[in-house]
């Protein structure tokens, strides 16, 4: 099969995509390699514009239990940065085309040499990168090599960013990434009501899409962010139907693969479908 | 001139600097903040000198060996004696400084990590000082080694929460309490317990540590007339090497560092950041540290749970490469040896933590001269170990 040709940058898709802008998160490897493939192309069906591809790390500081379990099942099974890499190659050839973002720690990218990272990624097919442990004072290097490369560095603004948000959303690349309320990625059945006056605030200054993360698990929360956001990221509810049906997912019986896939794109539709 | 670090960045030559989600990073602003106005405020230093003296028992002593001296035939030895000072080790130092400073900041609560549990126990102990709320994290295997300490931070009052990630020790713990402050920022005050993590933290803690070299300097001037030859310190994080080393850094002495190398530096069980570590980024500083080469940190080994860390602080990190301190591994066995050797010699009962210096300190004595002088840092008592001591001498004879 041909490689993508038709791949949108993340800005173009996160432009031109209709609310809820809709990027899903999955974790590379969890709980294999095909399985990752199948629910990346899955996703796309459902409607996802942008694919949050997680590189599984050791030590994942904003991550909660259930991302933790996630990653460690993804390095049981051996994946790592340069893996995941490859598996964005082999998505490619069966068919995804939607953009994707390389969500990792840095560590692993310092490991690699972080020009060596961004030359890799673009040629797997990777269309951005959002490195959640590089605040915007440590990220100059790599902003510069993926400006050559024609990646988006995704930034992350928070609740606590305070006079930070303007200088953040001005350098802001792809989309914005608003991070909803304090603590780490989980899910949450409904944020803080001062969530919002924030998100506004952010998206009045941002010149890019703003897309809410952590913590959106249901239909309530993405009615609620109508009018407020451009969009969403979806991370750990997908991961902990991952979670649930991992036997399924790495079944031989592909009637049982698919049941597994089903129940990852029934979620999806409750949460955007209009 | 040694250049004044770490510079506006947060770093110690290519190290350090704020490797953090963005939601720490205001907090970190304020912090550095409220740090540089203490510090150059005089009613902090005289209430932080007054709680040293008062409360904690500063100064410490510095005491002669005669015995092992005689008995090493080698540099006449001194010990710098942190196991005197309040709750048994030099952590009490930075616990005091940074709890001054998170009520200038209005925080009345704390969260804190600790690997040996002395860090957590000092940390305790100033809360129930100052009746603030402590929450201490402490990995599950090290709960269990340091049973007795995490007994007496229950009765100082602090809330002791086990983290169960990984090998369940001080790197877990410090995942731990970092992911409990992205959730609580806003009212809870982080009070890191050695010289790692991000900007400003290498610098706040080894500012409140540097008083035991600047000790050392006037109380070597005061019994020799001179400064010593050599110093040695043990490196977990490197807090009470880097108190000790700083005011040092620009004199003519020799500065050792003893990491800890577990079961041996050529085995997988150690904790040997300097000696077989990489360039990375741990608790959001760049730094050394003991990783795979896909950039996944791998878990470390010590007998010493204070030593048990896969990383060190970004200062040592520089040091290390300018050549400035010299760092070396020492084994379970050899820690357990010069112990053994203190206590007898001198009937002083150190950590196993500080025996890693102690080893490496009797090494380079007998090969010096018998007027030099070297000092040791004897960063805590080791009345903490007594248990983990027992268990080993007595499985190593069960296994004769
Ligand atoms: C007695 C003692 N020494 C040394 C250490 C190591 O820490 P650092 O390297 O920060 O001094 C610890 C840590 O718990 C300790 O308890």
């Amino acid at each position: 099969m041909n490689k993508a040709t038709n791949v949108l940058t993340v800005e173009e898709a996160a432009t031109r995509a209709s609310y809820p802008l809709f990027v899903p998160f999955i974790m590379a490897g969890d709980p294999d390699e095909e399985a990752t493939i199948s629910i990346a192309l899955s996703l796309q069906e459902a409607g996802a514009h942008i694919l949050e591809l997680g590189i599984p790390y050791s030590d994942p500081l904003a991550d909660g239990p259930l991302l933790q379990r996630s990653a460690q099942r993804a390095l049981k099974g051996g994946m790592s940065l340069k893996g995941a890499l490859r598996l964005i190659r082999t998505m490619r050839e069966h068919g995804l085309t939607i953009p994707v973002v390389v969500f990792s720690y840095v560590n692993p990218v310092l490991r690699m040499g972080e020009e060596t990272f961004v030359k890799e990624a673009a040629s797997a097919g990777a269309n951005g990168v959002l490195i959640p442990d590089l605040p915007m004072e440590e990220s100059s290097l790599i902003s510069t090599f993926a400006k050559e490369k024609g990646l988006s560095v995704i930034s992350l603004v928070a609740p606590t960013s305070a006079h930070r948000i303007e200088k953040i959303a001005s350098q802001a690349r792809g989309f914005l990434y608003c991070v909803s309320s304090l603590g780490v990625t989980g899910t949450r059945d409904a944020f803080p009501d001062e969530a919002y006056a924030f998100i506004r605030k952010v998206k009045e200054t941002s010149t890019v899409p703003v897309a809410v993360g952590f913590g959106i698990s249901n239909r309530r929360q993405v009615e609620l962010l109508d009018g407020v956001s451009d969009g969403i990221v979806v991370g750990s509810a997908i991961m902990k139907i991952v979670e649930e049906q991992q036997e399924a997912l790495t079944s031989s019986n592909k009637a049982d693969r698919n049941q597994a896939l089903n129940e990852i794109k029934t979620f999806v539709s409750t949460l955007i479908s209009s | 001139m040694q250049q004044i670090y770490p510079d506006e960045r947060g770093r110690y030559g290519d190290y350090g600097g704020k490797y953090v989600p963005e939601t720490l990073m205001y907090a970190l602003e304020e912090l550095e903040e409220a740090f540089n106005a203490a510090w150059g405020d005089a009613s902090f230093h005289e209430e932080y000198q007054d709680i040293l003296r008062e409360y904690a028992g500063r100064e410490t002593p510095l005491t002669f060996a005669g015995h092992l001296t005689e008995h090493l035939g080698g540099a006449q030895i001194y010990l710098k004696r942190e196991d005197l000072l309040h709750t048994g080790a030099h952590k009490l130092n930075n616990a005091i400084g940074q709890v001054l400073l998170a009520r200038r900041m209005g925080k009345s609560k704390i969260v804190a990590e600790t690997g040996a549990g002395q860090h957590g126990v000092a940390t305790a102990t100033v809360c129930a000082k100052f009746g603030l709320e402590c929450k201490v994290f402490m990995g599950e295997e090290d709960m269990e080694r340091q049973a007795l300490n995490v007994f007496r931070m229950e009765l100082l009052g602090a809330e002791v929460l086990p983290a169960s990630s990984g090998n369940k020790t001080l790197k877990d713990a410090t995942n731990e309490a970092i992911r409990y402050w992205v959730t609580n920022v806003e009212d809870t005050f982080y009070l890191i317990g050695s010289v790692v993590g991000p900007h400003p933290y290498p610098m706040i803690v080894r500012n409140y540590q540097r008083i035991i070299g600047d000790e050392t300097k006037q109380q070597m001037q005061t019994c020799c007339g001179a400064l010593p030859d050599a110093i040695a310190a043990c490196v977990g994080g490197g807090s009470n090497a880097i108190g000790m080393f700083y005011p040092f850094l620009e004199d003519n002495v020799k500065l050792y560092g003893a990491e800890a190398a577990g079961m041996g530096v050529h085995t997988a069980q150690h904790a040997a950041t300097i000696s077989k570590g990489t360039r990375g980024v741990i608790h959001g500083s760049l730094t050394y540290l003991i990783q795979d080469e896909n950039g996944q940190i791998i878990e470390p080994y010590s007998i010493s749970a204070g030593l048990d860390y896969p990383g060190i602080g970004p200062e040592h990190a520089h040091l290390a490469e300018s050549g400035r301190v010299e760092y070396t591994g020492v084994t379970d066995e050899e820690s357990l040896e010069a112990l053994s050797l203190l206590t007898k010699k001198e009937g002083i009962l150190p950590a196993i933590e500080s025996s890693h210096a102690l080893y490496l300190a009797f090494e380079k004595a007998k090969q010096m001269d018998r007027n030099e002088r070297i000092v040791i840092c004897l960063s805590g008592r080791g009345d903490k170990d007594v248990e983990t001591i027992r268990r080993r001498m007595e499985g190593e004879s069960s296994d004769e």
